[in-house]
């Protein structure tokens, strides 16, 4: 599969790739499905890779974002795959951004990936995606939660959906107070980050928001802020795939060892700092060997 | 590790239930697989363009509606025009028993009827996929 996958990554990279994120039971689904019929309307092919969390416990995973996709399901203009996060934590699933390379060579002008639902704290997407837009829901939070760090500061776009329920003004209200205060980050001057109302029920904003991608759009692909951007991508990507072979190459090796260590640290005969190194250094020791044992062989 | 395996459940035609479809998505997703469901009131055709997109091991179609005989063969007609007839086909739901025999001849793999107990389908079904062995 890799020298497939190398191939397509050197003709990829003409696609704009859109990031949708926010809390679970955001609106993001729907969402997607209504941005992607607009977008079908301007007759743009769009790849979808939505993605949803495995069990921790099974490994399984319920895979339901194509239920609130479902106008779009014989539309050969469109494409959507779900994934599952298959213990990834950063809201996007390891082969995702694979998948997304394959849809950009195939011909689909927009990617949008949407993440899993995430909490505070999950923000890889901003560094896989041109475009990052974050739902907020109404009702969730007040004005101390729109000055936290984390998932909120990574907006391109912010989206408050549901905007015919009565307490969406507040959200709304709280998130525009919180970008007139920041100085980081945010404060380029190519780029004023907007604060959309939308409803999935009456289609409102749905229209400005697609207007919105398209000019965020322009700015990924046509200023310093959107080329500074593509290296943090680049970047984002390359120590995402060193992180996942190394983690491939000693996950078997590390679990192998942990037992008999995990039992010291339980008793308190160790501390996790040192125990952890001693794990380390036995695996390497144990990778050695086994090396070379095949050169051997 | 293997990676898990990939099924669709999906819900076709007029047929609203769909209380049996998510215990079984549990018991799936409980199993360890990944499990995409389609929602109610899908079409044949929609129901194999999903499959194919998600490129999944199993297509589970539930019924309880009496149209088994109607979607099945729409089913195959469709995926056989895909060039995906090699998609393991299974049944779920409530069909009367002489019908069975029909349906296993069209190609479904297997009936899972009302009564069968979690377990057996998380069994049969892999038991279909070793049988088809890797891809």
């Amino acid at each position: 599969m890799r020298p497939a996958l190398a191939r397509i990554y050197r003709l990829a990279g003409r696609a704009h790739i859109v990031g949708i994120t926010g809390v679970p039971g955001s609106g993001k689904s729907t969402l997607v499905g209504k941005l992607a019929q607009k977008l079908r309307a301007r007759s743009m092919r769009v790849g979808i890779v939505a993605i949803d969390p495995s069990s921790p416990y099974s490994g399984g995973a319920i895979l339901g974002d194509r239920v609130r996709m479902s106008e779009l399901a014989t539309d050969s203009g469109i494409y959507i795959r779900s994934m599952a996060t298959r213990g990834a934590t950063g809201g996007i699933a390891r082969a995702a951004l694979d998948a997304v390379d394959i849809l950009d060579v195939a011909g689909f002008e927009t990617v949008i990936i949407e993440t899993v639902g995430v909490g505070q704290d999950e923000v890889e997407i901003a560094r896989a995606s041109h475009t990052t837009v974050v739902i907020s829901a109404p009702g969730l939070g007040d004005q101390i939660q729109a000055i936290k760090a984390g998932i909120l500061e990574i907006a391109d776009i912010h989206v408050v959906s549901k905007c015919d329920r009565s307490d969406a003004n507040r959200t709304l209200t709280d998130l525009k107070q919180m970008l007139t205060l920041g100085t980081a980050g945010t404060a380029a001057k190519e780029w004023i980050t907007p604060v959309i109302a939308t409803s999935s029920v009456s289609g409102q904003g749905i229209d400005e928001l697609l207007d919105a991608v398209g000019r965020h759009r322009h700015v990924a692909l046509a200023t310093e802020l959107g080329a500074q951007r593509a290296l943090a991508i680049a970047e984002f990507r390359l120590q995402k795939t060193a992180e996942n072979l190394l983690l491939g190459r000693y996950a078997k090796i590390v679990v192998e060892n942990s037992k008999p260590l995990a039992l010291r640290l339980m008793r308190r005969e160790g501390d996790p700092y040192t125990l952890a190194d001693e794990l380390l250094n036995s695996s390497l020791q144990t990778e050695h060997e086994h090396d070379a044992r095949s050169k051997i062989a | 590790m293997a990676a898990p395996i990939r099924i669709l459940l999906a819900k076709v035609g007029l047929d609203g239930h769909d209380r049996g479809v998510r215990i079984v998505a549990r018991a799936l997703r409980d199993a360890g697989m990944d499990v995409i469901y389609s929602g109610l009131h899908r079409t044949p055709d929609e129901v194999v363009t999903v499959a194919i997109q998600e490129d999944v091991d199993i297509l589970g179609v539930s019924l309880l509606s009496g149209a088994h005989m109607t979607v099945f063969p729409k089913i195959f007609e469709r995926l056989r025009q895909q060039g995906a007839d090699d998609m393991i086909v299974v049944a779920g739901g409530v069909m009367p028993d002489e019908d069975v025999a029909a349906l296993k001849a069209m190609g479904v793999k297997e009936i899972l009827l009302q009564d069968t107990l979690p377990q057996v389908i998380v069994d049969t079904l892999r038991r279909l996929v070793a049988e088809r062995g890797p891809r």
